[in-house]
């Protein structure tokens, strides 16, 4: 069984954990062969929410998903640039229902 | 006149004219929006110690593109000291070789484009894209656009800190976007350009009907737009040439025919005269006869879009001689093409009043009220301005007298107020 862990944190702290910390937790995991993929995320200012109804894709600025969509899976994937992602992201099956959340991810800081 | 007084005024010349090319070139070299408007400011002035010394070269935008670069680089590197040099060695290296690369017309060119495309990129929220593309390709001031937008400057700075932090961040790209992508992407440019021009045009809150300056930005804006894009006709293999955009002809003739009206539009004290009262001799002709070609031009490609069928519908005002002699059968069958491209209750409610004006008040009110019915812009102040004029050409003046309280109380802007409020006055008691 996998299970997907979502990290929430306040706007503002954001920063409260080191960085080196969450990196020593990460090692910690792999090493015991738990960890799949984890990474750290741009803050919500940096998300574009991309959507296609009747074929079209659309792009907003923003993580304005409707409140009754909930988290239903997600997508790790590599890209050139928002561009690139966009595209991506725009050929994902439930665009065409909900709203996919394209948020960079953020390298982590080992100092 | 000293030969250095002389220069300055060089100097000054070539920053208004191509300090946008040279800060449009200085972002695709060095990658990023902060270094490279530095890095511009960098060159300028070394431009104003150089070149009293040295004569001013040839080429000045390749000059200070090359000049700027180099200050961008050496300061990295300074900044850098400790770091590994060898990255930034080659980086140098380039910036030697490749002038060619940045003196060459089309590429600087296409380096406008991409600002224009990145300024108005859709994962920017709307007001971020209307102040960056003001700050970034009008180059006006943080002050003007916070002045012109009625907000607090450290409001409007904040907002395009964050939106260049965006293109940082999530990695906008700096691009034209590719045929699939140019759809959305230019319908995103346009909107930004309409907005800024409508924003001078009818300002919706504040005491002055017109803000010039923005409508005159979002003309050159336009202009430029159409200037550089190519028509990327889907049915055609290669882009066609530069200036034929029909949308963004079509933009660019809508804004031409509404400014033509600017000094008919208000009186010397700044209240609000409707189109059918206009003294149609201020009209600005020159304005009028560009726009019409250009609507023309529009009109004759395979795609007529939204944009291109508003300015039809203007220059249809703009050709009849008195309010009177207006086609308005001719006005009511455009309104309903731009239905087709474009439902929306404002086009709608618009279509109602042209109605009205071609069948008599009572057909256009049947439609208003239809509008209403629906629940659509009961908080939009024009329904019920264009539902009192109705009623009272239809004479029913309580009805009138409730309608223009409802557009009254809905009003933001002062001259619209006092218009509503004469109006208001006037109906028989």
């Amino acid at each position: 069984m996998k299970y997907l862990c979502l990290v929430y944190l306040e706007g503002e702290k954001l920063h409260a954990v080191a960085d080196s910390e969450c990196m020593a937790c990460g090692a910690g995991f792999r090493k015991s062969g738990l960890l799949i993929a984890a990474e750290a995320l741009q803050p919500i200012e940096t998300a574009t929410t991309v959507r296609v109804r009747n074929g079209k894709v659309s792009i907003t600025d923003g993580p304005f998903a409707e409140t009754k969509e909930q988290l239903s899976g997600f997508y790790l994937i590599e890209a050139r640039d928002l561009n690139d992602a966009i595209q991506v992201a725009s050929k994902i099956p439930p665009a065409r229902e909900g709203s996919i959340e394209v948020r960079p991810i953020r390298e982590l800081n080992p100092e | 006149m000293t030969a250095t007084d002389h220069i300055h005024e060089t100097v000054n010349a070539v920053y208004l004219s191509d300090s946008r090319r040279v800060l449009a070139t200085l972002i695709r070299l060095l990658g990023d929006f902060d270094v490279a408007e530095e890095a511009m400011h960098d060159a300028f002035r070394a431009a104003l110690e150089q070149w009293p010394r040295e004569g001013v070269p040839t080429n000045p935008r390749a000059w200070l593109v090359s000049a700027g670069r180099f200050k961008a680089i050496d300061g990295l590197r300074r900044r850098k000291r400790f770091d590994s040099l060898d990255e930034l060695g080659d980086q140098a290296d380039i910036a030697v070789t490749d002038t060619a690369a940045w003196a060459d017309e089309e590429s600087v060119e296409d380096d406008r484009l991409r600002l224009i495309f990145t300024c108005c990129h859709p994962a920017l929220g709307p007001d971020a894209q209307v102040a960056l593309t003001l700050r970034e390709v009008c180059g006006l001031t943080t002050e003007e656009i916070a002045h012109a937008f009625l907000t607090p400057p450290p409001t409007l700075a904040q907002r395009i800190v964050r939106a260049k932090a965006k293109i940082r961040d999530a990695r906008i790209p700096y691009q034209v976007p590719t045929r699939a992508e140019l759809p959305e992407r230019l319908d995103a440019v346009l909107r930004v350009i309409y907005l800024v021009f409508n924003e001078g045009y009818a300002a919706s809150s504040g005491t002055a009907v017109t803000r010039h300056d923005l409508s005159a930005e979002a003309i050159r804006l336009g202009r430029l737009l159409v200037e550089l894009l190519p028509a990327f006709d889907p049915n055609r293999a290669s882009p066609a040439p530069p200036g034929t955009e029909p949308e963004a002809v079509g933009l660019l003739a809508l804004m031409l025919l509404h400014e033509s009206r600017r000094a008919a539009r208000t009186s010397p004290s700044g209240d609000v005269i409707l189109l059918d009262d206009q003294d149609r001799s201020l009209w600005d002709r020159a304005q009028i006869a560009e726009g019409i070609q250009l609507v023309r031009q529009a009109l004759s490609s395979r795609q007529i879009g939204p944009y291109t069928i508003q300015a039809a519908i203007a220059a249809v005002h703009a050709e009849a001689p008195t309010a009177a002699a207006t086609d308005w059968a001719e006005i009511v069958g455009l309104y309903d093409v731009l239905l087709r491209a474009e439902s929306s209750p404002v086009i709608e409610l618009n279509r109602a009043v042209a109605v009205a004006m071609r069948d008599g008040p009572a057909a256009g009110l049947a439609l208003v009220d239809a509008i209403l019915g629906r629940g659509d812009l009961s908080d939009y102040r024009l329904t019920h301005a264009a539902r009192a004029e109705l009623c009272r050409r239809l004479g029913k003046h309580a009805e009138a007298r409730a309608s223009y309280g409802r557009a009254i109380a809905l009003t933001r802007q002062e001259p619209e107020r006092r218009f509503l409020e004469r109006r208001l006055a006037e109906l028989p008691k």
